[in-house]
């Protein structure tokens, strides 16, 4: 990679790349752990392309804070700043398909944004963003059709909806170098995207208030460590190991 | 100062053959051939140059030879694989130790694709991603119609224009998987970014 070893100490962009880092590297695990459990053949491997497409956004963007490999894999939960939404248990496909359409929408309003600044998190938005932009169209596919499909999908996607929701207020936290995007306009551009397809999917858009915390502070659920046991089990068995 | 030699113009050079000189070392143009030749490892049907991948061959410090190249995909795991080919077909070459680094920017995009590119994957049966188009076309379900997606993808077997998508992602990230209505026959299809 063309990314320096370490970035400079304390750049605030460092902070970013960080947290954007650990929500694709997080989501992408938890998106993996469909291969040999999706409903049908076609959504494994789609599911598996989504994984493949964060890790590939994961990797190089924890290049550019220091050794992708010592960071995804030596960390206890504690220093991971992602999003708690994406730590969560991948639930039935109702749950991963509302979760990829909160985080696929807000990524690419995110990318597109970043993609025009002059950080070095720049060029990796601009080519990840062709990617987020068919992940937010897998998403609002599966939205729809589950939303607006039988009673027993119906009732499975509201109910992730509901689930999910109190987690996504996180996605607009304040992050250090971050200071470019302007969250506040990001989160009412969101939330129409996000309304829009619920409302075409006849899933009412869920209110309430956000859970206190965030993960963006490394305040995380009971969860991240159950997955950071099994992501970090071969590393911890063979520390020099590689393919 | 490097020397650079742009890949854009040297898809033609086919016949390097180097055989002129025993120990003639082989020019930036002819290197440029060789790493372009590669074959996609994922694809074989075309090569790293029919693809648009390959962004720069140089010598830089000390006259070594650097490669630059960029992933079609972020997380493209071809690329690993893409930059050992290189090395060792410039290794054949005589070139022992070059440096291939991977670079983002600009983004690449399915109009880097030659046109030689484009026709080998229709000969090989896979639909080519339209020149022009742009990310994916939102379809609406649910109680509206499905929107008629506005530029067709033919068929790479039979030509027919009427094709159905089936999935969005198949076998590998870049291509989408959808079925000619005429001769019934699935088919992958580059998607466009």
């Amino acid at each position: 990679m063309s990314a320096p070893e370490h970035a400079p100490g304390g750049a605030p962009w460092a902070t970013a790349a960080l947290a954007l880092g650990d929500d694709a590297l997080i989501l992408s695990h938890r998106l993996a752990e469909w291969a040999g459990n999706a409903p049908v053949l076609e959504e494994e491997v789609a599911l598996a392309n989504l994984a493949l497409d964060l890790l590939g956004q994961a990797r190089a963007l924890l290049s550019l804070v220091g050794d992708e490999d010592a960071l995804a894999f030596t960390r206890g939960p504690e220093a991971f700043t992602h999003v708690r939404l994406v730590e969560l248990p991948r639930g039935d496909f109702a749950h991963t398909v509302v979760r990829q359409l909160c985080v696929a929408t807000w990524q690419e309003l995110l990318y597109e944004r970043l993609a025009t600044g002059a950080s070095p998190l720049a060029p990796i938005a601009a080519a990840a963003l062709p990617e987020t932009a068919y992940h937010r169209d897998h998403a609002v596919t599966w939205t729809l059709r589950l939303g607006d499909g039988t009673a027993e999908s119906h009732a499975r996607t509201r109910a992730a909806a509901e689930a999910l929701w109190p987690y996504t207020g996180e996605l607009f936290d304040p992050v250090e170098g971050l200071d470019e995007v302007d969250l506040g306009a990001l989160e009412r551009r969101w939330r129409a995207r996000v309304s829009d397809v619920l409302t075409r999917a006849t899933v009412p858009v869920p209110g309430g208030a956000r859970l206190p915390g965030s993960g963006r502070a490394g305040e995380h659920t009971p969860h991240l460590a159950a997955l950071l046991d099994e992501m970090q089990s071969l590393h911890r068995a063979h520390p020099a190991a590689s393919w | 100062m490097s020397e650079v030699s742009g890949v854009g113009g040297v898809s033609g050079v086919g016949g390097v053959s180097g055989v002129d000189g025993a120990s003639r070392a082989p020019s930036l143009d002819e290197l440029t051939a060789v790493a372009g030749a590669v074959p996609d490892p994922e694809l074989p049907v075309v090569t790293l140059a029919d693809l648009g991948v390959l962004r720069a061959v140089r010598r830089g410090a000390e006259g070594r030879v650097e490669v630059e190249l960029t992933p079609t995909y972020v997380g493209c795991p071809a690329v690993e694989v893409m930059r050992e080919d290189i090395r060792a077909a410039l290794a054949g070459r005589g070139v022992a130790d070059a440096v291939v680094t991977t670079v983002l920017s600009p983004p690449w995009s399915t109009d880097d694709i030659s046109a030689d590119g484009r026709r080998k994957l229709a000969d090989a049966g896979i639909a080519p991603p339209r020149a022009g188009a742009r990310g994916p076309v939102f379809v609406e379900l649910g109680r509206a119609a499905p929107a008629p997606e506005s530029r067709p993808v033919p068929c790479p077997r039979c030509g027919a224009d009427e094709t159905t998508l089936l999935s969005r992602f198949a076998g590998a990230a870049c291509m989408a998987l959808r079925r000619c209505e005429a001769c019934r026959e699935p088919f992958h299809h580059v998607k466009e970014r």
